[in-house]
């Protein structure tokens, strides 16, 4: 037999086809593949009609259309916010009724104020008051736009001379919120490939600064160089060659907002000269405060400015207004004139509270025997309250020369929300008696390091010797009333 | 620059063209208009745009700039990528002294600004002591609160007297006062919902707040132009979030469904919570959201609704409560209604109002309540004398004047617009009014004749809008007279005749366009 067909089959080289088949094979796999990737299996799929994989599902679905119906149907959400555990909050019933000075009325009871940050006393002061005022009548309150858009006013231009020309450095932007401050300024450098190492204790801004850049984060042991150390060299050794290429950080505090330690900078400064490290100094606390013109960590340890790479501050503390600040060399402080998000995107600061930060820095910059002050009544608190005998039923958790301290039940038995409640009722029973206390406020199971609950004190100019002795006696009373200690 | 461009401008297709949905509700009938741009433009606006990376990188490679270096830092990885340092030296710089002036004065109908001079090409500049006033189409005082007299000024003196500028502490410490109280009451009345609560900025009522809501085990549509606090905020809860297209009814809703069918990508499971978030006026196209159908596909498929008013509270709606007055909608179909007390109010700030139990539970739980510092109490007297003067609580019919001004304002302006031959995007109602330019070389031009002019205006280009999709932006305020308005409108039609402005091809009415007094 001859026929056509036995003729094709002798003439064809069966190599040809395995070789053309593989290929097409491999045609085919690369339009899948890039049909699959395309829709990242990481992320929800949205689906299109040129993707294979959908075209067959579809049809697949249509089967089952009632099914999906059914699907969507059935599908409850859980209610908008969980309100199965109301939580109480400790100071939800006290409200200030008048100015936030040394002496503050509490639901109509005038106490002495140890809980707001009002270290040199501004808001009685009137020729800030004055200043104040007089910008209301310049500028109207609002100022109707973010910088980029008639929101820079000569206001806040003189304030951000002022601040770089007080911390003797190049420049200085100014943002509409603390909290805001810090996270946009982490954002703008720290990129999602970088290493940052943080303190563990750091405050909850710097936290969420970091989560937001989605960089590595490492956490060392509170003001601890050693432990840095450690970590550092661990890394190291893992992949030598690596961390060179990759920008690393090291943020700070000046005094920790989250226990009232002074940080050990000196040694910070040297290990990140030796790793080739950036460090940003968040100086929310200890900005106007430490140093002995009141420029801060950096001036308190005698530190040439040029190591630090950014200094991240904050308004609302020392200078008594509301914002932030960020003071470094215009190389650095530059860039967030465009990429700080709280900056460009933000409304600028009412332009009278940035004429109540210019007036409190010129008073610090006049008088520094402010600052003196205010160490020596930071330190007479100190004192006097370990020198008592309060220190049987608290342990005082600040450096000395820190005017924010953490008074923290000493009885390490009981438990968390114990303590809670122990540091309420003292709060509770302090309060009525004309001393205005506060616990610490912390959102407990968001924080990387569950904080130790504490009442927060906060010294200031105007605070005697006799004001903190009837303090501690009130706290003692306190204690008396409120038991303190686990029942054996 | 990627922490810049935060707004996703991937798609913008199905944009161009006039957009006329068919009405799916018989009380109202959106009508916003996109049209397309011409061909020849888009090629002259793309070439144009890398043409200057071009010519930057040149400049780049051949001459270094005296920029600023970082110095004692010899060895570390560089801090900055390169592309960010080319589109700022080179793209940016030219058009600088386009943003950022330097106001010194109430930003109301007419402004003052600081003369400031660049002796090397924009690099660097002087402020000099001169000032010169401007009509003011630039700053968001949609209702004209930005004053320096008159009852609010006078209010807010008032208060710094007796409660001082600002307080010291969070909320959850000790930082509440009954000024705190009363806005939020005031604040919960003037929207139609049990609560409200305060906070001291707006970027961070978005951004510290979302991710006490939501949380990884949600999911978030969120359309492609919201603002970037949102974004930041979506990106600090952690949860999943999918785009859809500019206020696309369709599309929105099939994700919806699709993502309720699937599940999460990971672990399988049913979505806890699905969220769609989205802005009453988008700030950058002037539109107006599409809010009846949002809340239809809301209440079909039971997600939550967040809406971010900052460009609309006070500025939409004859009684100025913003998208869901002007929509006749009730406002408990949105579970979080988010506003700004920056722009209508002419003072700073923002709120979140809803129910009883998702205040509570903000307070409780939102990052700016517990480490934030509380709102300051002259800032937030100038919002209760300005919302009260809104609801007509205070000094008769003052606020419904100043909302009917502004309603007249921009029809006006907006049709003069048009028919001069302008492509003007977004709704006919909206006081966000841009005007298409294109060409980012177009932007500084025209920004800087309009200052010949000594008329203040906001030019945006890439980053803030797609990459050849510049614009000119004009925000209305009740401030504004008819006059100032012809006045602004006569040198407009000098630019757009200079510049070539002119893109529509739409058949321009005979009709007289007459300014509606508002009575």
């Amino acid at each position: 037999m001859y026929s056509p067909i036995n003729l094709l089959f002798s003439q064809i080289q069966f190599n040809h086809i395995y070789v053309e088949g593989s290929i097409l094979l491999v045609l085919l796999w690369i339009l899948l593949r890039k049909a699959a990737t395309t829709a990242n299996p990481e992320k929800p799929v949205r689906y299109y009609l040129f993707d294979l994989r959908y075209s067959t599902k579809a049809i697949c679905d249509s089967f089952f259309k009632l099914d999906i119906e059914k699907k969507i149907q059935s599908w409850t959400p859980k209610p908008l916010v969980d309100t199965s555990s109301p939580i109480r909050l400790p100071m939800e019933n006290y409200f200030i009724e008048s100015k936030a000075s040394d002496r503050v009325v509490i639901n109509g009871q005038t106490c002495i104020n140890f809980a707001t940050h009002n270290y040199y006393n501004f808001f009685d002061n009137k020729s800030i008051e004055n200043r104040v005022i007089e910008a209301v009548n310049k500028y109207g309150v609002g100022s109707c736009g973010p910088r980029g858009f008639y929101g820079t006013f000569d206001i806040h231009i003189e304030l951000e001379e002022k601040i770089a020309n007080f911390m003797g450095m190049e420049e200085a932007v100014i943002y509409s919120y603390g909290f805001s401050t810090v996270t946009s300024a982490i954002q703008a450098y720290v990129k999602p490939k970088d290493i940052v190492f943080v303190d563990e204790e750091a405050n909850f801004a710097i936290q969420k600064g970091l989560q937001s850049s989605k960089a590595d984060v490492i956490y060392f042991k509170h003001n601890c160089p050693e432990d840095l150390e450690q970590l550092i060299l661990e890394i190291d050794k893992k992949s030598p060659m690596k961390r060179k290429k990759r920008r690393s950080f090291l943020i700070v505090e000046g005094i920790y907002m989250n226990t009232g330690n002074i940080c050990n900078l000196p040694k910070f400064i040297d290990i990140r000269i030796r790793h080739k490290i950036r460090i940003f100094i968040d100086e929310s606390i200890s900005f106007g405060i430490l140093g002995k013109k009141g420029r801060g960590i950096t001036e308190h340890f005698n530190i040439p400015t040029y190591e630090v790479d950014l200094i991240i501050g904050s308004l609302e503390t020392a200078l008594s207004s509301v914002g932030g600040f960020c003071v470094g060399s215009t190389f650095v402080v530059e860039h967030q004139r465009l990429s700080g998000l709280g900056y460009c995107f933000s409304a600028s600061l009412p332009p009278l509270l940035s004429a109540a930060a210019i007036k409190a820095l010129e008073h610090i910059d006049k008088y520094p025997e402010m600052l003196a002050t205010l160490r020596e009544r930071s330190i007479s608190l100190h004192r006097r309250i370990c020198l008592s005998k309060l220190i049987e039923h608290f342990t005082l958790g600040s450096d000395e020369t820190s005017p924010l301290k953490h008074l923290y039940l000493s009885d390490e038995s009981l438990s968390h929300s114990e303590q809670q409640s122990i540091l309420k009722h003292i709060v509770d029973y302090c309060i009525p008696k004309g001393f205005a206390i506060t616990t610490a406020a912390y959102l407990y199971k968001n924080e990387y390091k569950l904080p130790k609950p504490s009442i927060r004190l906060l010294a200031s100019i105007n605070i005697t010797d006799e004001n903190i002795d009837s303090l501690i006696h009130v706290l003692l009373q306190a204690v008396d009333v409120i038991p303190t200690k686990a029942v054996q | 620059m990627a922490s810049i461009v935060n707004k996703c401008y991937s798609n913008h297709s199905k944009l161009n063209g006039y957009l006329k949905k068919k009405p799916i509700h018989k009380d109202f009938y959106i009508e916003e208009s996109y049209e397309k741009m011409p061909f020849s433009t888009s090629i002259m606006a793309t070439l144009g745009f890398y043409f200057l990376i071009f010519i930057g990188l040149i400049n780049h490679l051949i001459f270094t700039p005296k920029v600023a270096t970082e110095k004692k830092r010899k060895g570390y990885p560089p801090l900055y990528d390169t592309f960010d340092n080319i589109f700022l030296r080179y793209v940016f710089r030219r058009v600088k002294d386009c943003f950022n002036s330097v106001v010194s004065s109430v930003p109301s109908a007419k402004i003052e600004i600081r003369t400031r001079i660049t002796e090397d090409n924009n690099w660097s500049f002087k402020l000099l002591d001169t000032k010169s006033t401007f009509l003011n189409l630039g700053s968001y005082n949609y209702l004209g609160f930005a004053q320096s007299d008159g009852p609010i000024a006078d209010d807010t003196i008032n208060i710094i007297k007796k409660y001082g500028w600002a307080i010291g502490s969070p909320r959850q410490e000790l930082g509440t006062n009954h000024l705190h109280f009363e806005l939020e009451k005031l604040t919960a009345e003037f929207l139609g919902v049990d609560d409200a609560i305060v906070f001291g900025m707006g970027f961070a009522t978005n951004a510290l707040n979302l991710p006490a809501i939501i949380n990884s085990n949600c999911l978030v549509l969120s359309d492609e132009y919201n603002h970037s606090s949102v974004i930041s905020g979506i990106k600090l809860s952690g949860a999943t979030s999918l785009v859809y297209k500019h206020n696309d009814i369709l599309d929105l809703e099939e994700l919806v469904r699709q993502n309720i069918v699937s599940g999460h990508p990971k672990t399988k499971k049913p979505w806890e919570k699905i969220f769609i978030i989205t802005e009453g006026i988008f700030s950058m196209e002037g539109s107006i959201v599409n809010l009846p159908d949002i809340i239809a596909i809301k209440k079909k498929y039971k997600v939550y609704l967040y809406i971010d008013e900052a460009h609309s509270i006070g500025a939409l709606g004859s009684n100025g409560r913003g998208v869901l007055d002007y929509y006749n909608c009730c406002p408990k179909d949105v579970d979080l209604l988010m506003g700004t007390f920056t722009k209508s109010f002419g003072s700073g700030g923002g709120y979140i109002a809803g129910s009883k139990d998702l205040i509570d539970y903000l307070k409780a739980n939102s990052y700016a309540s517990c480490y934030a510092s509380t709102m300051a109490p002259s800032v937030t007297q100038t919002v209760i004398t300005s919302m009260s003067m809104i609801m007509g609580k205070k000094y008769g019919g003052e606020g419904r004047k100043r909302i009917n001004q502004l309603a007249s304002n921009v029809k006006y302006f907006r049709q003069k617009l048009k028919a001069l031959g302008c492509i003007v995007y977004g709704n006919k109602d909206s006081p966000v009014i841009p005007m298409l330019v294109y060409s980012i070389a177009k932007v500084g031009s025209t920004v800087r004749e309009f200052y010949k002019f000594n008329i203040a205006t906001v030019g945006v280009g890439f980053p803030a809008t797609p990459l050849i999709e510049s614009r000119i932006r004009f925000c209305m305020s009740a401030a504004l007279t008819k006059e100032q308005l012809d006045e602004v409108l006569e040198a407009t039609e000098k630019i757009v005749n200079k510049f070539g402005l002119r893109y529509s091809k739409k058949p321009i009415s005979n009709e007289e366009i007459v300014y509606e007094t508002p009575y």
